[in-house]
């Protein structure tokens, strides 16, 4: 009866001392440094993380067109692993874990007991009883709550493991070249172990992009030699290093939400209307009802019968080239019905889209006579613009690159 | 010494005590029953409340108004005041301060100083015996009567009981209990459970953590159930004689507690993870009045004795022995000769009470009767109305509102919601 109401104490390694440093260091500083002609840092969870390198648009085109390595050593990631870690993992996320084979990946999120969505993220089965979690907020204390009942340790890792995002056309190229043999075994969401030097690296083919790309997972220590020999293979095939602006208009494109950014989580809301259920961003997908009890099915069930979900997440395209960031979207142009939390002119769609938070029924039931109000900067004055606005499907763009097996060498 | 219900009258005393105890205890009376008709109703559900059940939070408002001005200002002062300082205002004599403050911290983890502890004492105040506040009484034949009364009613109503029964498992499929699951193995289906064990042990044994969400557990898991308080059971050759108590008061309640100050010495130890060395304590004959409860001339006592923290920092196993003949010498002082007399004894601490009762923390209130844990916050918040997040599982115990003491209350609270809920 005492075991469950303890929380065992090997399980709480929290990554404590981020406070001590303004903003930390990534693993991969030495080499990111180096690159920075911008001086451009942005603060990713303690981390001093480049917004752009050289010149955000021409990474962004690394990653269309070339190959792109993204330092995501900042990521907040855990370690889950026990006899119970797939049952507690079931408990704490939406999908159903089960289905999840080791080697796989899957993106997942998960809520509160109201239903309320507290972070998404990727969570990788590297072995039957061995999982890695990873997202955007810091959420320790909450998985050891959750695992009272499970035989299951987890740990905070985010320091001890580095990571890297290598993403474009020519990134399996770049791997092959790099000597990693049997990476083109690999489907989209598989991962594998390979040997880098004394020790190992998880490949896994998953990204941020909406394009052929894989993520890499390696001990700290490691993590230079890692780079070095990825830019050493990438010399021939355009392998840029960029920053996170580059990325942002990549998964735009692709259509993928930012936590924080297109919603707020659960443990960040302050104001009770801004929490948001699976289904009020486009995750409802992921909720598995027959799965056995998690955390927010009976909320979400029973907020589903009710219909008392409130906002809908959706995917805009509006005329025009002028990006509609945080622009205010109308109905008939008068009733304001919500807001664009992301918005770029794509240059692979050559459309100018948006991903935006409507309350239903618009974006629901009522699709039609949507506008978004532009506020334009030009010499020191708004410009204000009126522009209609589309309800259309993400992702944005679909490159069939992506999927392709084998993936495209160079 | 106490008179009547609660302390209608009081014998040895000065006459200028008595009037002050009269109407200290007038005021005591007239504000617990402000919140009387709190105790007997489900907690205000302030997320979402019918209009009757706005309309009977509005007649407590409109009760306290009626007190009057300077009434309700005095109300309000004293609601969350600790008692020992309300005493010290109105009375004078140690020893009847002393059994005041007694009982308002009786089974919760405070001293008579610690702010909050007057609520204790409203709790006692208001239950009440035909109508009378405060009273209480020892039923014939023992508090295991009151069970039995309870299963014979319940026989005539044509109810299956079943005793020694010891439930391992309450099943759930699809977020509704369906069933419970026996210590033998035996499997009972069910439509309806309502469970008086301890809540922790409801949700985090029986139900377990898996069916229930993270955030509910967090709270279960925190509600504060380390009780305080051991029970002493003596099987006497004769009945014990305590000095300066006539025979035939022998037969009340005998509390030993000499004054406030002498109560909050006893609590401080238990702040750092010790037992009282002058503990306080409630003394019971139930044999005097009933003789069927030992054979000719033999008598039991049964005791509360505070404090006796759950916690104990040199464990129970060791301090258990220690205690019990700190208790020992207590009684051989108020009782000489008692300790020759004594054929058999039996310390509860609230370890042994877990145990026993499957009460984690051995909290005979299922968790502390305090201001944070009563009302809409019993047994945890957003879950105070005798449902749970189980469908078809119920609360009706101490653990939940308005808490533990032998009142029914709970559980007359919980039938009146299933059967609303049925309607």
């Amino acid at each position: 009866m005492e075991n469950i109401r303890e929380i065992p104490s090997h399980s709480t390694r929290l990554a404590q001392s981020h406070f001590r440093t303004l903003r930390l260091p990534s693993p991969f500083q030495p080499r990111i440094e180096a690159l920075a002609r911008t001086e451009d840092w942005y603060d990713w969870a303690g981390y001093k993380a480049p917004n752009s390198l050289w010149d955000s648009e021409l990474e962004y085109f690394a990653i269309r067109s070339q190959a792109a390595l993204f330092d995501i050593s900042p990521m907040v990631k855990y370690r889950i692993e026990g006899p119970d870690a797939e049952a507690c993992l079931n408990r704490i996320t939406l999908r159903d874990v089960a289905k999840l084979k080791p080697g796989r990946v899957h993106y997942t999120a998960w809520c509160d007991d109201e239903g309320h969505v507290l972070d998404d993220g990727t969570l990788f089965r590297l072995g039957e009883q061995n999982f890695r979690l990873c997202c955007q907020e810091r959420h320790l204390p909450w998985l050891l709550d959750s695992a009272c009942g499970f035989d299951v340790r987890i740990e905070e890792e985010t320091e001890a493991i580095a990571g890297l995002a290598l993403q474009g056309p020519t990134s399996f190229a770049v791997l092959r070249e790099a000597g990693f043999a049997g990476v083109e075994h690999l489907k989209v969401f598989d991962l594998a172990d390979f040997l880098h030097q004394n020790g190992t690296v998880t490949i896994c083919r998953t990204g941020f992009t909406g394009d052929l790309g894989y993520e890499l997972f390696v001990e700290t220590k490691l993590a230079l030699s890692l780079w070095d020999r990825l830019w050493q293979a990438g010399e021939h095939r355009g392998l840029r290093a960029i920053g996170y602006q580059a990325l942002n208009r990549a998964r735009i494109e692709a259509g993928l939400i930012v936590a924080n950014a297109d919603f707020s989580t659960a443990g960040h809301a302050l104001r009770a209307d801004r929490v948001r259920m699976p289904d009020e961003i486009g995750l409802g997908f992921m909720v598995d009802a027959e799965k056995g009890h998690f955390n927010g099915r009976t909320a979400i069930i029973k907020a589903r019968q009710n219909k008392t979900m409130h906002h809908v997440l959706v995917g805009l395209e509006i005329e025009g080239n002028i990006p509609a960031e945080h622009a205010i979207v109308y109905h008939r142009k008068k009733r304001e019905v919500g807001l664009v939390s992301a918005a770029i002119w794509s240059p692979m769609a050559k459309r100018n889209i948006a991903i935006a938070g409507l309350s239903r029924p618009f974006g629901d039931t009522i699709t039609d006579d949507l506008w978004v109000e532009i506020y334009a900067m030009r010499e020191l004055k708004y410009e204000r613009l009126m522009k209609r606005a589309k309800i259309v499907p993400r992702p944005f763009i679909k490159l069939d690159r992506r999927a392709a097996n084998p993936p495209a060498d160079f | 010494m106490f008179l009547g219900a609660y302390g209608e009258r009081l014998a040895g005393a000065s006459v200028a005590e008595q009037v002050a105890w009269k109407e200290l205890r007038a005021q005591l009376v007239r504000y617990a029953g402000i919140l009387k008709p709190m105790l007997s109703r489900r907690p205000p559900d302030l997320g979402g409340m019918s209009l009757a059940e706005t309309s009977a939070l509005g007649l407590t408002a409109l009760s306290l108004k009626r007190l009057g001005k300077e009434d309700m200002r005095d109300f309000l002062r004293m609601l969350l005041m600790n008692v020992a300082d309300v005493l010290d205002e109105q009375l004078e004599d140690d020893r009847l301060k002393g059994l005041l403050a007694f009982d308002a911290v009786l089974s919760s983890h405070l001293g008579p100083r610690s702010p909050t502890s007057l609520l204790g004492l409203y709790y006692r105040l208001t239950g009440e015996l035909a109508g009378a506040p405060g009273a209480q009484i020892v039923p014939r034949g023992g508090m295991g009567q009151i069970a039995a009364a309870i299963a014979s009613s319940a026989a005539k109503a044509g109810v299956i009981m079943r005793s020694n029964a010891i439930v391992n498992k309450i099943r759930i499929e699809n977020g509704r209990a369906t069933g419970i699951v026996l210590e033998n193995a035996e499997e009972i289906p069910c439509g309806l459970i309502v469970s008086a064990i301890d809540p922790s042990t409801t949700f985090l044994d029986l139900v377990g953590p898996r069916e229930l969400d993270t955030g509910f557990v967090r709270k279960v898991k925190n509600i504060r159930n380390q009780g305080n308080a051991a029970k002493l059971h003596l099987a006497l050759d004769r009945p014990p004689e305590f000095l300066g108590v006539r025979a035939e008061d022998h037969r009340g309640r005998l509390v030993i507690a000499p004054s406030a100050d002498h109560v909050e010495r006893a609590f401080n130890p238990a702040k750092y993870g010790e037992f009282s060395t002058e503990p306080v304590m409630e003394i019971t004959l139930p044999s005097l009045s009933d003789p069927s409860l030992a054979p000719d001339g033999a008598c039991v006592l049964s005791a509360i004795i505070q404090y006796a923290p759950y916690r104990l920092k040199q464990g129970w196993d060791a301090g258990k022995p220690k205690f019990l003949k700190i208790i020992m010498d207590l009684l051989e002082r108020y009782a000489p000769g008692i300790g020759a007399r004594v054929r058999h004894a039996e310390l509860l601490t609230p370890a042994d009470i877990e145990a026993r009762y499957r009460m984690p923390g051995g909290h005979w209130h299922h968790g502390e009767l305090q201001a944070d844990q009563m009302l809409m916050s019993r047994p945890v918040s957003g879950w105070s109305g005798y449902d749970t997040p189980v469908d078809g599982l119920f609360l009706c115990g101490a653990g939940s509102h308005p808490g533990g003491g032998i009142s029914g209350a709970p559980g007359l609270n919980a039938a009146r919601r299933i059967l609303a809920a049925r309607s």
